[in-house]
């Protein structure tokens, strides 16, 4: 293949590259801009661990990132990351999933974790479909497509998952497209740099298993539908549900402070610690 | 300076498509895989705004600000 | 051996050669504290809550973290992603929350993580009689998780036992790379009885598997790998997927897959002789034809009606299982030998006799209760008149 020469090359495993994500999929452009993220943030892998669960958006950091990496059970790696923060909160802890994995099936894990604001950052990639097995409806499916389990039509509305995070005690919340290669960037750095609950949703696409069901064939099809529908938060705010059908709402949705779980776990096992060499010396 | 590794494209068109200042066209050039590769037609007009690097799903793309 | 840190001591200290009256639950919990666990993550669920209660209230004293998830599967998820940053963890439930648990637990067995899970096995199927005490969880303890797997499993008897043993359950975890289960049941975790706090000085932990930087930790010449952990700087990768003994996947090539199971089973197949316990009662100059074999709670019954028993005149042996996976064939077989019958009391409708049966050639008499009461010495001593 000859000797792999991007500036990033430390950052990935090279005997992994090429990667297997299809051509165009979203996942190589959000694994690029992690990467990216990292450097520019000068973030040594070395003190990461990243964790993914199942789909193909968990292959992003697991095997293609140059770190600890742990590729957990479906839907679960919020869990696990939770351990491996608690233990080590010196390290920063990265979860890159899907859309099914986070908050279809690991949708208790998600807002629990939101909740406790444990500091974590969550990037969730949504291609709102089970790209990985074929293209199965799931929880962020809009009403009305045609899946592999919804033939007819599906029935039910999708979710609006950066909102419910949101609403669910994180302390930054985002939401980007892969065309928002820039500002996903950014807003990376910032969940990374952020002691709490970072979340980020990054709409992606899947020309594979859900492009083909909604006629966009290719990456580009959908970057230029991301580019067109997507609308600032900012100015989304003064506009009505009518006028905001079909767009994407992108840009900060919540940046705000509150206690941080491992803090407070750890507080609190130390101050019983000192209690008792206390009592001890008395 | 701008430099495609070729042999990791897969011919998905995204920097032609998005590149602000047209750098980028499809050639008729096909690598090992049997994807056409872009071919750089305005490398004067590149500013080094790294669009491309970033949305370039394969890292096939290196932007070298000189 | 692993040292006993600083908090450690501080806090077992105080508790050291001291007797206490406490629940066979409790009672785990101070196992978990000698035992030198870091991390604690558990849901509620009757029989096994006052193991996280008192962990809850202790742990943070010694220097440990205790937290509590929002399931079973997250608390399973939490302590096998913190034993990969070096910590000795452990959940605990009981049959409900242990189904839950099985997926993990496979994870766990794959990834060869070293953790402990602590089953308070109660009458099921299903929600069944949740405060009531059952022996059902054997079998599933065994096989509960898909594909092909061994496991590890201790079963005390007495409040003492659900300290000691929780000792051995961490070493063995550490020294096996596996998942541990300790099985009690609703009987022992709420008997309260005196146990003798031990002495720190009678305390050695076994040190966890570890490898040199460079050397594989999902494979290699022995067939217990050595670990590497988190935040070290050696990019470990863990998938729960087929992989080399690089730790990157690979499930297209069968060999692959051949090789890395069958360690895994083989780890503790081939270590069964270290690792399996059994106490035994054999009658002198070996004339008895019925032996009785039991586990846990029943165990106490069951030696009772043996020795009732004898005193009417029959020779009968005793066998107690101590671990109950890996099983002690070996020890089975040799009891077996010579006998005509043995008779398996256990509070579910027969598991472990079904395993016996496998390694013994007289005839095998379950004597199954279930309903959420522990057979009686009585119950036990009139089936043992039936056979003899």
């Amino acid at each position: 293949m000859g000797e792999y020469r991007h500036r990033l090359k430390d950052y990935i495993r090279e005997d992994t590259m090429p990667h297997r994500f299809c051509v165009g999929c979203g996942c190589g452009t959000v694994l690029n801009a992690f990467t990216n993220a990292v450097e520019g943030l000068g973030l040594k892998p070395t003190r990461m661990v990243c964790v993914s669960g199942i789909g193909c958006s968990s292959w992003i950091p697991s095997p293609y990132f140059k770190a600890d990496t742990l590729h957990t059970t479906h839907g679960r790696p919020i869990a696990f990351a939770s351990g491996v923060k608690i233990m080590r909160p010196d390290l920063t802890v990265v979860v890159i999933a899907g859309d099914g994995d986070i908050a279809g099936i690991g949708g208790n894990h998600l807002i629990h974790a939101a909740r406790r604001n444990i500091d974590l950052a969550v990037f969730m990639v949504n291609n709102m479909i089970y790209g990985m097995t074929g293209g199965q409806v799931a929880p962020t499916t809009p009403r009305g497509v045609k899946t592999s389990t919804t033939p007819h039509r599906n029935v039910e509305p999708a979710f609006e998952i950066a909102e419910l995070v949101a609403a669910a005690g994180a302390t930054y919340v985002a939401r980007w497209t892969t065309y928002h290669v820039f500002p996903l960037m950014e807003s990376m750095q910032n969940a990374m740099k952020k002691k709490g609950f970072s979340f980020i949703e990054i709409i992606s696409q899947c020309p594979e298993n859900y492009g083909r069901r909604i006629g966009l064939r290719t990456g580009n099809d959908f970057l230029k539908k991301y580019k067109e529908q997507s609308i600032r938060i900012e100015k989304a705010r003064g506009m009505s549900e009518e006028e905001l059908k079909g767009r994407i709402t992108v840009g900060k949705l919540c940046d705000r402070d509150r206690p941080e779980f491992t803090a407070e776990l750890h507080d609190l096992t130390n101050e019983l610690v000192l209690n008792l060499k206390q009592e001890g010396a008395t | 300076m701008i430099e495609i590794d070729e042999n990791l494209c897969k011919g998905c068109e995204i920097c032609i498509e998005f590149c602000p200042l047209r750098v980028f066209e499809k050639s008729d050039k096909l690598n090992r895989k049997g994807y056409y590769v872009p071919l750089v037609v305005q490398e004067d007009e590149c500013v080094g705004c790294r669009l491309c690097e970033l949305l370039c799903p394969e890292f096939a793309i290196i932007i070298m600000n000189e | 051996m692993m040292a006993i840190n600083q908090d450690r001591k501080r806090y077992l200290g105080r508790l050291e050669g001291k007797t206490y009256f406490i629940l066979g639950d409790e009672a785990c919990a101070y196992g978990a504290i000698y035992a030198g666990c870091d991390f604690f993550a558990g849901y509620p669920i009757t029989p096994a809550s006052e193991v996280a209660e008192l962990l809850a209230l202790e742990l943070p004293k010694s220097g440990g973290i205790c937290i509590q998830m929002e399931d079973e599967l997250a608390s399973m998820a939490a302590i096998i992603g913190a034993a990969w940053t070096g910590a000795r963890t452990m959940t605990t439930t009981s049959g409900p929350g242990f189904s839950l648990m099985q997926e993990n637990i496979g994870y766990a067995i794959m990834t060869e993580t070293p953790c402990v899970v602590v089953d308070v096995q109660r009458s099921g199927p299903s929600t069944g009689q949740a405060t009531k005490p059952a022996q059902g969880d054997v079998l599933q303890a065994r096989w509960g998780t898909h594909g092909d797997h061994n496991i590890i499993a201790l079963a005390p008897n007495s409040a003492q036992e659900c300290l000691d043993l929780m000792l051995d359950c961490f070493d063995l975890a550490d020294s096996y790379r596996t998942p541990v289960i300790m099985l009690t049941d609703g009987a022992i975790g709420h008997l309260r009885e005196s146990v003798i706090m031990p002495r720190l000085s009678s305390i050695k932990h076994a040190a966890r598997k570890l490898a040199k930087p460079g050397e594989e930790v999902f494979g290699g010449p022995e067939l217990v790998p050595g670990m590497i952990h988190y935040g070290e700087g050696h990019n470990v990768h863990v998938t729960g997927s087929t992989h080399l003994a690089s730790g990157m996947r690979d499930v297209s090539t069968p060999q692959v897959h051949d090789v890395l199971v069958n360690r895994i089973y083989k780890k503790i197949d081939e270590n069964r002789e270290k690792i399996v316990r059994i106490e035994q009662d054999i009658t002198k100059n070996g004339k008895a034809r019925a032996g009785v074999i039991s586990y846990g709670a029943t165990s106490r019954p069951a030696y009772g009606a043996v020795k009732r028993a004898r005193l009417e005149g029959k020779k009968i042996d005793f066998l107690r299982l101590i671990t109950i996976w890996p099983f002690a064939r070996k020890q089975v077989a040799a009891f077996g030998q010579d006998l005509d019958t043995i008779l398996v009391p256990e509070m579910n409708l027969g598991q472990i006799s079904r395993e016996i049966e496998r390694f013994v050639d007289c005839k095998v008499t379950p004597v199954p209760k279930i309903g959420g009461i522990p057979p009686t010495v009585d119950e036990i001593c009139q089936a043992i008149r039936e056979v003899t």
